[in-house]
């Protein structure tokens, strides 16, 4: 950063591969993502997407949160603070976990990585310094260190991916199975590769000291450019994690400590991850709060929708009735599936309507002319998208 | 089917408030046992000796004792005393102007200061009484309640509405008002205005000009009973009682750690561990403890929700009163002082509190020290060997985090600055020191187990009142741990010599 | 002689807010205001030639933006321009930026504790919801707490369901903030001590309170529940300066054909008959009203404009024992070029907001201490702002003016009364303290003007120079404010009534209590209600 820039501290903050993406950002279309510059696309949304569903594509997610918790109380204290059992994740695994407050109300979703016994690390989309400092007081032996601007990631989905990396040296990748965790010497350092990511694909996520950032990018492009690599940003990213039916902060459920109506933010059942709750562990935050909604049932609960005709739903209001008067829950996210070739969408709806009928309020417009239609929706329980090359242990080379 | 070791209730840590619970408990037919980590029962108000020859409790004086506390649990049988008529209390004047009071003779100001007293004593009086019953009774929940629960609110604000509209009106303007604004409002003597706002103040972090719970704290001692005997009298009559009910009581017994069992249901207590090793087991555990001990040390956070642990952490635990005790081979004399069975209280106006505040703010202890002062050994002869006497102060305000820390020399220059300022009332009073105990708020923490130091465990402020006392979802004794229930100062109504925690709680447990 | 429908004493923004409203519902009003301007403390003066200073009160949030449409005010020539943020200086030359750009913020905030960046997420949301509550009262008449009418009642209740649905945890934690100091609430979220400071110092501005003494933590409410544009916690200034909030109102009264008399100090209300009927002026004229509004504080009203024998008893002792300290001051300075300081960089969004000589919360405190013991501090809190860097009309081109308010500064010196001197020593302190973190700031200076408490106390006629019209604390809020059983701003005296500061819901350039207080006047005179609902842009 240049010392004589008086705009210096007004800027945004440039992740350790921004060298090589910013040329090719050609639209130069930028937004923020916790104070780092990040690429809403690099050239078409659309055409990024498809590179995820059908070569292989990057995402920089350095400027994720990422924190080292170590230390004897470690897991224990990581035991306490999000919903799943902890104790039952091996080393050099990985798993998706939420917190949530004392009311069961979801501080946040993120991934656990075992690192070692007493080592894990977390990674979550915003800040979390403060809930952890606050999660780790009473433990003697745990400490929580923010290492985001420590490691630099970059997030690699898409069919082709595993072909690249095994070319890239990384011998036995292929043997990697989902939410596993693997080490390769790199250059002067290592590099760290989980098989994890947000498309509901075939995917890896890399981590690495950001010095070597650049000269991972660098190898990364000569041999992926046989394999049709691109780089890709929020937009295609929100593509694809719509089709995989994954939520999203700010747009399925709002961070609790930071919602001011406190209706506003949502419970684990309520956004469908009843799944990651397990009463059966030792004692964890919002426990009693989240037994008792168990038992009583979620008020709202995020559904699947696969809604007829063509238009995407996006802030649609959903009703019970084709005349529209009982309205029973509104639209989070909704977009146009280029892989299922549907027009889906992510919706909260009154747990009491789920079984009834759903209609879809729809705005849009052609040529500046608002029109609007009623849509029948069908809920789905699988996601919109969701290969076999996913799971597939090892994965083909295309 | 009671087996070997395991009680109804065991109640932790024997000061006033545990004997009070367990006696209480004891007396429903509980089998309690009750456990205390030092070697003799009544907490802060256990007499220890600090001088061959010399004893004192670190609560020097009882003043409003439950009355009814006192009555249902038979401490006359006991050999108590209660209602022995008021604490006389005299502002002592650098200029030898004393003011005098007792009950609501007043002496030493004009008039028209008494005309006002009157006026102001009986307006208090009224407040006080309206309030006496809450002090005895579990504050509910604001949220879903039971009728009882209802009913406790319904009699609270019928009580406040019987006080008619303008004492009404006026309770609701100044039961906040800072100390100073309160006196300013009636009173022109420093010396008076003084004496009448120490008991709003005195153990709390609440300055003169501190907006908050002041004047709460003064309505809440002026009600209950006084007793002759002195804090030893009162301590050996509730252990009496306890024992009599039947509790058992173990000293030299310090708790190392509550047991929490968990199942699918979720958490519940279900006994003690102690430093040895020894296991009790139990339907109830209580703890009469302070919270953060209860919680951060016995329970464990791993146990708790985040959110209730943090709102335990930031309690605002911090004491800031000091104890001085002084060995005198003779009768002290203070000047133009007949009487030395009361209370003396050496503030000779409010800036000079407000000042003493100031230093403490910033980790200091004041130059210019305010205190309150007592000479215990005259109602209790067994203090102190015959004719010579125990002189006790409480000293305001001492900071717990002394900047550059507590240690053997600045105990010592903070006693003689005390005995100094004492000197001036008391002319001749350091030749007759045989010998000296200086307690800080950070002693008392770690004598007697008191996080902080502090005497009502946490702040009487109200934010931690009521039901927020000490934090909710814990106001009610009961915690969010089934089994495991609050019987200390940290809970409602709070702290000093009253009982009045340890009752309610036994109340809720018996419900 | 003529006869008004009302008097109302004082020209203050409220005062003339009061006689708008009246007007606007047919009224015959005259406003007689003691000085030569009009606005009171909202007043833009030409103290140096070419140089405009909002000479008392600066900046503007908590203005109601329904009385500002109501009234048309845009139309009456008045803009309100949000601010971009604030710098704070640390004692040590640290510097906080705060703007108000989410991104920019978080990355300022994380350079000095990224602990604390997360934190502001959650303080803000908390902030908010508390405000909200109590932004839902502020055009709201409290109700009178032991009253059985219908009307008490109904209020009672209306504010009995507004707090029951925060739901049961977060009515504990209002209560908490309600009572407690600034710096204790603000350790629950914060680690950093410049950060603290910063954020605690809307919890001194304007009271005897310190950032330690319980209470405090309202206080910093009650200067970030105001909004500009729905966007909570902002703050704006006027274009022309605050003036041109009291000359708006000033003109949309005089379109509703309401008179405004200036240099006619108020001697005495008059009373007959236990009825207020006018008001004697200090020139010794009569003017006769069917009702009298004081826009003074109540401590002046009812001690040195009436007769204490027209007063009911008692009254005369509630009056006594208001409180209303002085406890700030305010120096202006006219400044030859634009000021620049060390460790700020010099772009062009510096200076578009406010800049807080902060230190730490230590020196917060200490600063108070002084007050407490009739001193100012070395090292006093001092707020400042520049408006000329964005308001042309305020200083020469390429000139500017700089407004700064200094907390803390006691009404009375422990050395005797204040005299030219001391006042010239208080400047300098303030000079000294911008020039640490400015060096050369001082050779800028083309004109400085001085106010101390006792200053505004005799200019403005605000008690002890108290900016609110009496401290914002419990005893005096709400139902309390002025006084326990005369919140509902009818006074004592029949056909007298307030509308200033001293009433609900206090000081702040707001205009609320002016309107308030009409909405009432006019219920008693069986007139339609001319007093817009509040918008409330978080129901």
């Amino acid at each position: 950063m240049n010392k004589a820039d008086p705009y210096a501290g007004e800027r945004l903050l440039e992740s350790p591969f921004h060298p090589r993406q910013a040329p090719l950002n050609l639209r130069e279309a930028w937004s923020a993502w916790n104070g780092y510059r990040f690429a809403e696309c690099y050239y078409d949304a659309e055409y990024e997407y498809f590179c995820v569903r059908n070569a292989c594509a990057t995402y920089d997610i350095s400027p994720m949160q990422k924190y080292i918790i170590s230390g004897g109380d470690s897991e224990a204290m990581l035991n306490r603070m999000v919903t799943r059992d902890v104790t039952k994740l091996k080393e050099n695994r990985v798993t998706y976990v939420v917190w949530c407050n004392d009311q069961g109300r979801m501080v946040d979703d993120g991934t656990i990585f075992k690192l070692a016994s007493d080592r894990f690390m977390l990674t979550c989309g915003s800040s979390c310094v403060a809930w952890l400092k606050m999660s780790a007081f009473g433990f003697a032996d745990v400490s929580c260190e923010d290492v985001s601007d420590k490691i630099a990631a970059l997030s690699f989905q898409g069919p082709t991916t595993c072909a690249v990396l095994k070319r890239m040296g990384l011998d036995g990748i292929e043997t990697a199975k989902p939410y596993d965790i693997r080490h390769f010497p790199f250059g002067r350092g290592p590099l760290m590769v989980s098989r994890t990511g947000f498309t509901g694909d075939l995917g890896y996520e890399l981590w690495i000291d950001p010095a070597l950032a650049l000269e991972l990018w660098d190898r990364l492009y000569a041999i992926g450019a046989d394999y049709g690599i691109q780089p890709y940003g929020e937009a295609a990213t929100n593509m694809a994690r719509l089709e995989a039916g994954f939520i999203m902060p700010g747009m399925e459920f709002n961070e609790a400590l930071k919602t001011v109506h406190l209706e506003h933010d949502h419970t684990p059942f309520e956004l469908n991850l009843g799944w990651l709750v397990d009463f059966n562990k030792p004692h964890f935050n919002g426990r009693s709060a989240l037994l008792a909604e168990k038992q009583r049932g979620p008020k709202y609960v995020l559904t699947r929708l696969d809604i007829e005709g063509n238009k995407p739903a996006e802030h649609s209001w959903l009703y019970g009735n084709k005349r529209c008067t009982k309205e029973i829950g509104y639209v989070t996210s909704a977009m146009w599936s280029p892989a299922a070739k549907a027009n889906i969408a992510l919706a909260m709806i009154r747990s009491e309507h789920l079984k009834g009928e759903i209609w879809a309020f729809i705005d849009y417009a052609k040529e500046l002319r608002q029109y609007s239609k009623i849509a029948r929706c069908t809920v789905k329980d699988k996601p919109f998208w969701a290969p076999g090359r996913a799971r597939a242990t090892p994965p083909a080379d295309f | 089917m009671t087996q070997l070791g395991h009680y109804d209730s065991i109640i932790i840590g024997a000061g006033h408030n545990g004997l009070v619970c367990a006696a209480y408990l004891a007396r429903a037919g509980q089998r309690v046992l009750l456990l205390e980590a030092s070697d003799s029962v009544g907490g802060l108000a256990s007499s220890r000796e600090f001088h061959p020859g010399f004893k004192a409790p670190v609560a020097h004086s009882v003043n409003h004792f439950s009355k009814s506390i006192a009555v249902e649990l038979g401490l006359k049988a006991h050999g108590l005393v209660i209602d022995v008529g008021s604490v006389p209390c005299v502002g002592l004047s650098p200029e030898g102007k004393h003011v005098f009071l007792n009950g609501a003779e007043l002496r030493g100001v004009s008039d028209d200061e008494r005309e006002a007293y009157a006026r102001y004593s009986r307006q208090l009086q009224r407040f006080a009484r309206a309030l006496e019953p809450f002090w005895l009774k579990t504050i509910p929940r604001i949220g879903p309640n039971k009728l009882g629960d209802m009913l406790t609110f319904g009699h609270m604000g019928l009580n406040l509405r019987r006080l008619g509209k303008a004492d009404l009106r006026e309770f609701l303007r100044v039961f906040s008002l800072p100390m100073r604004d309160l006196m300013d409002e009636n009173f022109d003597s420093d010396i008076l205005k003084s004496l009448l706002s120490w008991d709003g103040l005195i153990g709390s972090k609440m300055a003169p000009r501190s907006p908050n719970n002041a004047v709460l704290t003064l309505l809440y001692r002026m009600v209950g009973t006084t007793m002759s005997g002195g804090v030893g009298a009162l301590v050996s009559a509730l252990e009496a009682a306890a024992t009599a009910a039947g509790a058992e009581i173990r000293t030299d017994a310090r708790v190392q750690r509550i047991r929490v069992s968990g199942s699918a249901s979720g958490l519940r207590a279900t006994g003690v561990e102690l430093g040895n090793g020894e296991v009790f087991e139990a339907d109830w555990v209580v703890s009469s403890a302070d919270p953060q001990t209860t919680f951060l040390s016995l329970i464990g956070v791993e146990n708790l929700e985040i959110d209730f642990t943090n709102r335990i952490k930031r309690l605002r635990c911090k004491g800031y009163v000091a104890k001085l005790h002084l060995a005198l081979n003779s009768s002290p004399t203070f000047g133009g002082i007949e009487d030395s069975g009361g209370r003396m209280i050496i503030a000779p106006d409010l800036d000079s509190i407000e000042f003493a505040f100031d230093d403490a703010k910033y980790g200091r202890w004041s130059e210019h020290p305010v205190m309150e002062i007592t000479l215990p050994s005259v109602h209790d002869a067994s203090l102190a060997p015959p004719d010579q006497h125990v002189l006790s102060a409480h000293v305001m305000f001492v900071p717990y985090d002394l900047q550059g820390g507590w240690n053997e020399a600045t105990r010592d220059a903070l006693s003689e600055r005390i005995i100094d300022t004492i000197e001036r009332y008391a002319p001749g009073i350091r030749q007759t020191v045989v010998g000296r105990e200086l307690l800080t708020p950070a002693d008392l923490e770690h004598a007697f187990g008191v996080t902080g130091g502090h005497w009502h465990h946490t702040e009487m402020a109200l934010d931690q009142m009521l039901m927020m006392r000490p934090t909710y979802e814990a106001a009610q004794y009961a915690t969010p741990i089934p089994g495991l229930y609050l019987c200390g100062a940290g809970c409602h109504p709070g702290g000093d010599l009253t009982g009045a925690p340890g009752h309610n709680a036994a109340h809720e447990i018996l419900k | 002689m003529k006869r008004y429908d009302a008097i109302i004493i004082g020209a203050g923004h409220n005062g003339l807010t009061n006689a708008a409203y009246l007007a606007k519902a047919g009224l015959d009003v005259v406003v007689v205001e003691k000085n030569d301007y009009i606005g009171g403390a909202a007043a833009s003066r030409e103290m140096h030639e070419g140089w405009i200073y909002s000479s008392c009160s600066y900046v503007c949030s908590m203005m109601r933006q329904a009385i500002h449409r109501d009234l048309d005010l845009s139309r009456h020539g008045l803009m309100l321009v949000p601010y971009l943020g604030t710098v704070s200086f640390a004692d040590d030359g640290q510097v906080l930026k705060l703007y108000t750009n989410a991104e920019v913020e978080y990355l300022e905030l994380r350079r000095h504790s990224p602990h604390d960046a997360d934190s502001m997420h959650r303080f803000r949301a908390d902030l908010t919801r508390y405000s909200q509550l109590i932004r839902k009262t502020l055009m709201r008449t409290p109700p009178d707490p032991v009253s059985f009418k219908p009307r008490d009642i109904k209020e009672l209740l209306f504010l009995a369901r507004q707090f029951w649905t925060l739901g049961e945890r977060e009515i504990y934690e209002y209560i908490r903030f309600f009572t407690m100091s600034a710096a204790e609430f603000l350790d629950d979220y914060f680690e950093n001590g410049l950060i603290k400071a910063s954020m605690a110092t809307p919890g001194i501005i304007g009271t005897a309170l310190g950032v330690c003494s319980p209470g405090s933590a309202y206080i910093l409410l009650h200067h970030v529940m105001g909004d500009v544009d729905g966007n909570i916690g902002a703050w704006g200034l006027a274009r022309g300066g605050m003036g041109a909030i009291s000359n708006a109102i000033a003109s949309a009264l005089q379109a509703e054909g309401g008179e405004i008399r200036t240099h006619s100090g108020v001697q005495q209300i008059m009373v007959r008959h236990g009825k207020a009927c006018g008001v004697v002026l200090e020139n010794g004229d009569e003017i006769n009203a069917g009702i009298v509004v004081s826009n003074l504080d109540a401590k002046r009203t009812f001690t040195q404009i009436m007769d204490r024998k027209d007063l009911p008893p008692g009254i005369y002792d509630k009056a006594r024992n208001f409180k209303i300290r002085g406890s700030s001051g305010k120096v202006n300075i006219a400044l030859s070029g634009l000021p620049k300081f060390t460790n700020v960089p010099e772009n062009r969004y510096i200076n578009r907001g406010g800049l807080t000589f902060t230190g730490s919360m230590e020196t917060l405190e200490r600063a108070y201490d002084c007050w407490k013991r009739g001193r100012w501090s070395d090292v006093p809190f001092v707020e400042s702002v520049i408006p000329s860097a964005w308001d042309p009309t305020v200083a020469p081109p390429g000139k500017h003016w700089m407004s700064n308010f200094i907390q803390y500064c006691p009404p009375k010196l422990a050395s005797g009364p204040w005299t030219p001197e001391k006042r010239d020593a208080f400047g300098q302190t303030v000079v000294d303290r911008i020039e640490r973190y400015s060096p050369g700031f001082r050779d800028l200076i083309v004109h400085m003007e001085v106010r101390t408490p006792d200053d505004i106390e005799k200019e403005i006629g605000l008690t002890e120079g108290n900016i609110f019209q009496g401290e914002l604390t419990i005893d005096q809020l709400h139902f309390n404010r002025p006084f326990p059983g005369y919140a509902q701003y009818r006074m004592p005296v029949k056909n007298l009534y307030m509308c200033g500061s001293s009433t609900h819901p206090g000081g702040g350039v707001s205009a609320t209590c002016g309107a308030n207080a009409a909405r009432e006047i006019l219920m008693d005179l069986k007139r339609p209600n001319t007093v817009p609902q509040d918008d409330c842009y978080d129901e």
